[in-house]
């Protein structure tokens, strides 16, 4: 049992489910993210944590005491909203007690806290204002205050960072990121955006049409989708999934797919077990980043395989160069340093770090395990 | 393109906008014509008026036509003047007003922030009473103020008027409440505020206009309703039903100085109303119209 159990949770309006049998059991100060495109069912099952939303089916429960008929104000949780929801006739100071004053504790003990939590966010220069005199971001930081100022068991935040500017929003994320460590708090965080799961996160949950397709650290789900979904979706640019026939050479299993010009090449595998997928056709799945130049591969894999083929568009980045090439018919990109030097046309000799690259199957799109 | 620094819809010249002008001051001038005719008529003597210019200045300035309207005039029978019956509409407009205003914010309320099954019947049928005519429900109104033994007096009348305002106010509340973000309501519901603490502390401080343009038309509504007042007034008339008792006498004199003056009382606490929460009216009556 976890601190945080969702227990076989469904959710349903009439007779269509919405979100279908969710179990996620979260431990005191994880920090769980469930991420998916939008309609994906993950800010119905936040709302019914918060209990804002019934629960049609299964239990949540927290620190063991199960919240089904417990009213959102007393099941000991905060939230931040999207639009930060400060309530604009109040000023910061008010916004932030509002919650301690509902369950009556007393005006000294409020003021010590929001003292407290206002010098911890850097905003005690803005406790008189109305957040209507406040920046996107200091809204942001009063969101925030106006959550912890209570002391909750578990923290949710619904996609709280996707109303500021770019820039902001990675400053924001820093933020959070060193609140949560420094706090060990519980927390649950909604968000559409893949980069903000894998940095923010020491789990994710990643979620499609109302199912979790996979619940794992950062690292299992970038590095080992379990599907192809959840290996589209998590990365940017996204992971490259193109079909290849498995043959065995040597005793290895190899993917055979087809260059620019149609030309056969083989693949070596490093960790797959394909035993029985011998002479049929798979999906194979390289991130970009396991496509680069020679000198840029990485030095600590045992299996990067050369691969000559022609380049058809560049795109330089600063930081980074992506090019694109025709790989078994799909386009494929490699992210390369930024100073390697390709061009569009060239015939460029790439190297692919094998020991990353997945297998999925192409009936059930669910990755064949290692 | 800096040339297009002035651009609004119509370019016009100097001469055109001269003549708009005009234009417009003249009919100005015209639509206050009968404010100025009540006004210079209401102080001079009833033989000014009587020998003949309604539109000359008064050669002797007198208020005792005021005095009269209000303190010593006959309405009806009585020499009473407009003053028991300018307190009868104060005292039924102010709790109509505020009765009607209130149950139409809740209502506004509950319709956007706590939805339930049928909620947009429910208000279809409320805006349906938007257009139900008075006369049609005289007849039903009087059988039920007879059976709650409030027929005749200013207590009957405020029920009426606020069964009758309620599907306006609910209108404008219910338009109002759906531009506001329910987030705000769920933050205050995670707080742990109840219903009414949430419509008090959080809902209530940001309708100002919408609170303004409800009084304003429930209070200009009641104040000038007369059918009501003269169906169901019994001997608690209202301003406006004395008003007509006044001008209407068939014995006596016509003092038409006397009631040019009360036509200006029975019209003054709208005036007031008006000019006081006027410029919050028309921001009001925007609000939520325009995203952003």
């Amino acid at each position: 049992m976890g601190f945080l159990d969702i227990r076989n949770v469904t959710k349903s309006y009439g007779n269509v489910e919405v979100l279908h049998h969710v179990d996620i059991t979260v431990e005191e100060s994880e920090f769980l993210v469930l991420v998916g495109p939008s309609g994906c069912g993950k800010s119905t099952l936040l709302n019914m944590i918060a209990g804002l939303e019934a629960i049609s089916s299964g239990e949540i429960a927290i620190k063991g005491r199960v919240v089904n008929n417990v009213h959102a104000s007393k099941r000991n949780i905060a939230m931040v909203f999207q639009s930060y929801a400060l309530y604009p006739n109040m000023t910061v100071g008010q916004n932030m007690t509002f919650g301690l004053e509902m369950h009556g504790v007393p005006k000294p003990e409020r003021e010590r806290a929001l003292a407290d939590v206002a010098k911890l966010l850097q905003i005690d220069h803005l406790v008189d204002r109305k957040p209507g005199q406040l920046s996107g971001g200091q809204r942001q930081r009063v969101a925030m205050g106006r959550a912890l100022v209570r002391n909750p068991d578990v923290f949710l935040f619904d996609e709280p960072l996707s109303n500021l500017d770019a820039k902001l929003r990675v400053d924001m994320r820093t933020e959070i990121k060193k609140l949560h460590q420094k706090l060990r708090t519980t927390i649950v965080y909604v968000t559409h955006d893949q980069i903000e799961a894998m940095t923010l996160s020491t789990r994710i949950a990643v979620m499609n049409k109302g199912y979790v397709q996979q619940l794992g650290t950062p690292k299992e789900i970038y590095d080992t989708p379990a599907n192809i979904f959840v290996a589209t979706f998590m990365g940017s640019p996204a992971m490259n999934i193109l079909p290849a026939r498995v043959v065995v050479e040597g005793g290895r299993p190899h993917a055979r797919i087809a260059d620019a010009e149609g030309v056969a090449r083989l693949l070596p595998f490093s960790q797959a077990n394909l035993a029985g997928w011998e002479g049929r056709e798979i999906l194979l799945g390289i991130r970009p980043e396991a496509i680069t130049d020679p000198e840029g591969a990485d030095r600590k894999s045992a299996n990067i395989v050369p691969l000559t083929n022609r380049v058809s568009v560049t795109e330089p980045a600063g930081s980074d160069t992506y090019v694109t090439m025709t790989l078994s018919g799909k386009d494929v990109i490699a992210r390369m340093r930024a100073d390697a030097s390709v061009e569009p046309g060239q015939v460029f000799d790439f190297a692919v770090n094998m020991e990353k690259a997945v297998a999925f199957d192409p009936q059930t799109e669910e990755r064949i395990k290692a | 393109m800096a040339a297009v620094a002035q651009d609004t819809a119509v370019s016009t010249g100097r001469v055109t906008r001269v003549f708009i002008y005009l234009v417009l001051l003249l009919f100005a001038l015209f639509y206050l014509l009968p404010l100025y005719v009540m006004g210079i008529n209401s102080v001079k003597p009833l033989s000014e008026i009587t020998g003949g210019n309604m539109m000359a200045l008064p050669q002797v300035w007198t208020l005792a036509p005021w005095a009269s309207a209000w303190s010593t005039a006959q309405i009806g029978v009585e020499p009473t003047g407009l003053k028991p019956y300018f307190l009868n509409s104060i005292l039924m407009v102010v709790p109509a007003v505020a009765i009607s205003s209130i149950v139409g914010a809740l209502n506004g309320y509950i319709l956007t922030k706590w939805r339930f099954r049928g909620d947009t019947w429910v208000f279809g049928l409320m805006l349906f009473s938007c257009f139900i005519p008075f006369q049609i429900v005289l007849i039903p109104m009087a059988v039920v103020l007879g059976k709650l033994g409030l027929a005749g007096s200013v207590p009957g009348l405020i029920l009426v008027h606020v069964v009758y305002g309620i599907g306006f106010t609910t209108l404008y509340f219910r338009n109002y409440y759906a531009a506001f973000p329910t987030e705000l309501i769920r933050a205050a519901q995670i707080d742990g505020a109840g219903f009414f603490r949430i419509f008090w502390r959080i809902l209530l401080p940001v309708s100002g206009p919408i609170a303004v343009v409800s009084v304003i038309w429930q209070f200009t509504n009641i104040w000038n309703d007369f059918l009501f007042g003269a169906s169901f007034g019994g001997t608690s008339q209202p301003m406006t039903v004395a008003l007509n008792n006044l001008v209407q006498s068939s014995t006596g004199v016509k003092e038409y100085n006397v009631h040019f003056a009360g036509a200006i009382l029975a019209a003054l606490p709208t005036l007031f109303v008006y000019i006081v929460a006027g410029r919050y009216f028309v921001r009001g009556l925007m609000a939520g119209s325009v995203k952003g």
